[in-house]
């Protein structure tokens, strides 16, 4: 009888004590955890998964660019060579005076610091980046183009961009014997209607003139200045397909972690590439922040579109975004079902299979995060000045004007979005482009 | 009594161990073509083949589905519906999939996935004959 209280006390006693320990294993465990969350942590304590996120964003995990079965000459380096040309040469334009890299700049990662692009007069959105957009499917803030080559054509006839005319570049190519020569080795002759161009006098209403001009056109005749006029956008595009983002801090940071593979290992290789408030930044980037939901991948973003609740200018209308961008490069002439598109019907799987529908409305295409550096202002009309502007948008998350917004309140503290701007500073770094391209070109007159 | 103790810290941590490592290997899923779907009210079976494996975020890509029912049998000319998203994100696919036949019987296509966010997502496949309607949904951890 005697045995059995003593017994219970026993059992009692064992199962309090290994209750204790449990807890305070839990508890430490949910410290480490608390711990690797406010990123107080050695950069030893990422944890398998977040590694496998970091992973999942650095360069070296970037495949080579998507085909573009759209343009037959978009990986020829004759092609890229000629596009080069074209690129920076003013004299596509209404005035003589804009280029692509007059809001293209090379030095500010091919944007122009402006809110909006400034041609001939003020385009209608900001100026986005072009490094890296060989990998994405759609082009422009509304994904209204479905390749390089057809966005290419359409600010060359925007009166507020380059305001000239297709016609005009026909005449210029055939007046300028390289580009004649380069452009007939590369595509063939130029559209017959070339020997009846006149030099136009210079008039106050170039875009009236050469819609004048255009309707005394024979179809065919159209038909193969459009060709031409696609070609043209072509070899930009095979020029523009060369800009890639090289290696930053962040990559080598990446690459130091994961050699060291278990932790600790290169502790002092990994502190001397990223201080502990850019891992602090880091790891928000990938956690709470969630800016790893659409700002993915290698190039650090997904070339989705996605309603942030980004507001408009004051006394100015929402823009529709993707929802008309969805419409439109369905019945782009230029697109890739299209007559110009060198693409059998199959290969147009993007356009296929893209989705249309209202819940694209004020949706606008993710930018990448690599090379912010003199880019500002950002989103789609430059809204937000500086970088930390952004980082409190995504904070506060205001609801949408148009569309439903998917962002939603971050709640981080100050310290948090200094971490995190920390962070994304350290994505900057040179092209892997040779420099050669990153320069006007020498000119050598025909 | 020390012993009981040190047996019951065993099973506490082994416990904690795996946790954490089942919560480290959630990421990268591959979808298995050997894994065989049940359908919600078991009237049909899948199988599934990814033209990219392991699954990726932001590659467009197709699957292969091979449909039987409860007993083995092809199922020919079924109408199947796919539907997808993020239940966390309360958002659909980026793109708009679709369902082709193929000449071999009980297999179709899916084309046009693509998954645009690292996370949990998940696919709903409706399928439907003259016999039966039943509906497969398929969890993905990209």
């Amino acid at each position: 009888m005697s045995k059995r209280p003593k017994a219970a006390s026993a059992w009692w006693i064992t199962s309090t004590i290994t209750l204790a320990i449990a807890a305070i294993a839990g508890l430490s465990l949910w410290w480490a955890g608390g711990c690797a969350g406010l990123g107080i942590c050695k950069p030893s304590a990422w944890t398998e998964a977040e590694l496998q996120l970091l992973q999942s964003l650095s360069l070296n995990q970037l495949p080579p660019p998507l085909p573009s079965p759209s343009n037959r000459v978009a990986d020829n380096p004759q092609a890229a060579d000629f596009g080069h040309r074209l690129f920076f040469d003013a004299r596509l334009s209404a005035t003589g005076t804009i280029s692509c890299a007059t809001c293209h700049q090379p030095e500010r990662n091919f944007t122009d610091g402006k809110a909006r692009g400034e041609g001939i007069g003020t385009a209608g959105r900001n100026t986005m980046s072009i490094v890296g957009s060989a990998y994405s499917p759609w082009l422009y803030w509304d994904g209204r183009s479905d390749s390089l080559w057809s966005q290419a054509l359409a600010p060359l006839e925007d009166p507020a961009e380059h305001g000239g005319h297709r016609m005009q570049y026909l005449r210029l190519v055939a007046e300028d014997l390289n580009y004649r020569h380069t452009y007939e080795a590369l595509f063939g002759p130029l559209p017959a209607v070339v020997e009846h161009l006149h030099a136009e006098p210079a008039s106050q209403s170039p875009e009236a003139d050469w819609q004048a001009h255009w309707q005394t056109m024979a179809e065919a005749a159209r038909h193969e200045v459009n060709r031409f006029f696609a070609n043209m956008g072509k070899a930009i595009a095979a020029y523009e397909r060369l800009l890639l983002p090289g290696a930053s801090r962040f990559d080598a940071y990446v690459d130091a972690l994961l050699a060291g593979n278990t932790v600790g290992e290169d502790s002092e290789r990994q502190a001397a590439l990223f201080s502990a408030d850019e891992i602090r930044g880091l790891r928000i980037f990938i956690g709470k922040g969630r800016c790893i939901d659409c700002h993915n991948g290698p190039l650090f973003t997904n070339n989705e579109f996605h309603n942030t609740g980004v507001l408009s200018f004051a006394g100015e209308l929402p823009d529709r975004g993707r929802r008309h961008g969805a419409a439109a490069v369905l019945t782009a002439p230029f697109n890739c079902t299209g007559a110009y598109s060198d693409a059998a019907p199959e290969d147009c799987a993007e356009l296929r299979y893209m989705r249309e529908g209202k819940e694209l409305l004020g949706a606008m295409r993710t930018p990448s995060l690599r090379n912010l550096a003199g880019t500002a202002p950002f989103m789609h009309k430059g809204q937000l000045a500086t970088l930390a502007d952004v980082l409190e948008h995504y904070n506060k998350a205001p609801a949408a004007m148009i569309g439903h917004s998917e962002a939603k309140p971050l709640g981080l503290r100050g310290w948090e979005l200094k971490a995190l701007e920390a962070f994304l500073q350290t994505l900057a770094a040179p092209l892997a482009t040779d420099p050669k391209w990153l320069r006007p070109p020498v000119r050598s007159e025909g | 009594m020390l012993s009981q103790i040190l047996k019951s810290i065993s099973v506490v941590a082994l416990a904690l161990f795996s946790c954490l490592s089942s919560a480290a290997q959630n990421r990268g899923t591959s979808l298995s073509p050997e894994q065989i779907w049940t359908s919600t009210s078991s009237q049909f079976r899948l199988r599934v083949e990814s033209s990219l494996q392991p699954l990726a975020i932001n590659r467009l890509h197709s699957w292969t589905l091979h449909l039987e029912d409860a007993m083995g049998q092809p199922v020919v000319g079924a109408t199947i519906e796919a539907e997808g998203g993020m239940p966390e994100h309360d958002h659909g696919l980026p793109t708009k999939p679709q369902i082709t036949t193929t000449e071999q019987m009980g297999t179709y296509r899916l084309e046009g996935l693509r998954f645009h966010m690292p996370g949990d997502w998940q696919i709903k496949l409706v399928i439907r004959t003259d016999r039966a309607t039943d509906s497969i949904l398929i969890p993905l951890q990209l």
